[in-house]
């Protein structure tokens, strides 16, 4: 299984390699910047969804060399978060301050995935092996269960950012809602390891 | 910032595309070394002129939820499905001559003109467009339309065979949009048919829309197969959808924000930084007189 680490941590840059091809032959389509930022927040998404699915796809599947993978696809959905905070602040702004702070004040969209950033961060801080020996297995477990209300938070930010068409938000929402069941099932039914 | 009001802009501003796509791939590659030099400030003086937006943005960047609802889906679907020949429109409500009239009938008697006007998108984007058309008012006209007609209400075609959209209840179909009677007859307001001295395609809502310049873009209704004289105000499918974010008015306005975003600036079509919006999206001269003493935050 000495494959498996290496190239899952190549496909989850793919996504970032494409979009920088595009954006070198000016290929992000007519809004290139909206292209850029959506594009971001989608993969920051799809990545924070993967990061909650691991532990649940492991049990299901029973393939144990699944788990190694928990932090890297959880780093992954920090990074592409903060590309997605990056571009929005430094590209669609253009470090425009003060309209970043009355959007994140006044917009609940806004305000929902700035503090889905703000959880995922302690989290991708404290991800090394040294962090977690520091912790204590205990106290960092109880942590980084600060990931689902984070993935809650990344999902009500997109549901309230579309205008209208809600079918992608409703399938992102569904399969938290999956993974949130079968975490919160798993919880009730052995209460003594909670 | 120099804006021309847009009703001085005629036919032979229109830059050739040739050398406009010269011209963007200039600038382009000056905001690219701009951007490098971290001359970003510089940017938007380069580019703040209202250059008409580029033929391929115009006709393959729509809102036209009846082809889908992704900006790339009406340019996809639209063309090939869309029948515009042969097109009726039926007019009547509160007019003394109502009818079902054929699109040559009803453009032929009025004089076609060519018109640069800006377009405002609600969700923060802007483009420039060379529209053909004629006057709104100069169709209306011949209806008669009688002292109780106060508003006009436009309405969209709704085929499934055509608009794969339909399929999915996003809005109330079909689309219906309104304006106010002083608003339809107003002389900036447009009827088009077409766009860059060509017809209309199906993608931006051939082969015949409303352009409404001084409004936000959803105003501008595409495919237009009815047109009525009401005594009552229209209720838009916008407005029907969400009438806290989507108002009837609809006027671009920098100081009343969309509950979501604000509206204070907007990204020109083709360049790097936003760019402030306009009151009436730099109209006001000509329309302001139509909302004097109105609130125009209750009436968004």
């Amino acid at each position: 299984m000495r494959w498996l680490k290496p190239l899952v941590f190549a496909a989850s840059l793919l996504p970032l390699v494409w979009l920088g091809w595009q954006a070198a032959y000016g290929s992000l389509g007519v809004n290139p910047v909206e292209t850029l930022n959506r594009t971001l927040g989608d993969w920051a998404l799809r990545f924070l969804l993967l990061a909650v699915a691991v532990t649940p796809l492991r049990q299901w599947t029973g393939w144990a060399p699944l788990a190694r993978l928990r932090r890297m696809m959880g780093l992954f959905a920090f990074f592409y978060v903060s590309l997605h905070l990056a571009s929005y602040v430094g590209v669609d702004l253009f470090f425009d301050w003060a309209a970043l702070w009355k959007d994140v004040v006044k917009r609940t969209y806004i305000t929902l995935g700035m503090g889905c950033f703000l959880l995922l961060l302690p989290l991708a801080l404290t991800s090394t092996d040294g962090m977690i020996r520091r912790l204590g297995g205990k106290a960092w477990r109880k942590l980084h269960r600060l990931v689902f209300p984070a993935a809650i938070l990344g999902v009500a930010h997109f549901w309230m950012m579309v205008k209208a068409d809600l079918r992608e938000p409703v399938v992102y929402a569904l399969v938290l809602a999956v993974l949130l069941g079968w975490r919160l099932r798993a919880f009730l039914r052995a209460p003594q390891r909670a | 910032m120099l804006i021309r009001p847009a009703a001085d802009l005629r036919e032979n501003d229109v830059t050739d595309q040739a050398l406009y796509l010269d011209r963007r791939r200039f600038l382009a590659g000056a905001a690219a070394a701009g951007t490098l030099l971290g001359a970003g400030r510089g940017l938007r003086a380069a580019t703040s002129d209202d250059t008409p937006t580029p033929f391929e943005a115009v006709t393959t960047y729509n809102n036209y939820y009846e082809f889908g609802t992704a900006k790339e889906d009406p340019a996809v679907n639209a063309p090939g499905r869309l029948k515009t020949a042969p097109w009726s429109v039926a007019v009547d409500g509160e007019c003394a001559k109502p009818g079902t009239i054929g699109l040559e009938d009803l453009i032929k008697p009025v004089k076609v003109e060519d018109r640069i006007y800006r377009l405002r998108c609600v969700e923060g984007w802007s483009m420039v467009i060379p529209w053909r058309g004629v006057q709104l008012s100069e169709v209306l006209k011949r209806f008669e339309p009688t002292s109780k007609a106060k508003f006009v209400e436009f309405t969209t075609l709704a085929d499934r065979e055509q608009m794969p959209g339909l399929r999915i209840p996003v809005l109330d179909w079909p689309y219906v949009e309104g304006l106010r009677l002083d608003e339809a007859m107003h002389p900036l307001t447009l009827l088009a048919t077409g766009l860059y001295g060509k017809d209309l395609l199906a993608q931006n809502g051939a082969p015949l829309r409303l352009v409404v310049p001084w409004k936000y873009g959803f105003k501008s209704i595409k495919s237009i197969v009815r047109i009525r004289f009401t005594a009552a105000q229209p209720v838009n499918s916008w407005q029907k959808y969400n009438p806290r974010e989507y108002g009837f008015y609809s006027n671009v306005n920098p100081e009343v924000d969309h509950p979501r975003w604000s509206q204070a600036n907007e990204r020109r079509i083709g360049e790097f930084r936003r760019r402030p919006t306009l009151m009436f999206n730099g109209y006001g001269d000509q329309v302001a007189g139509l909302y004097a003493g109105m609130d125009l935050k209750a009436n968004h």
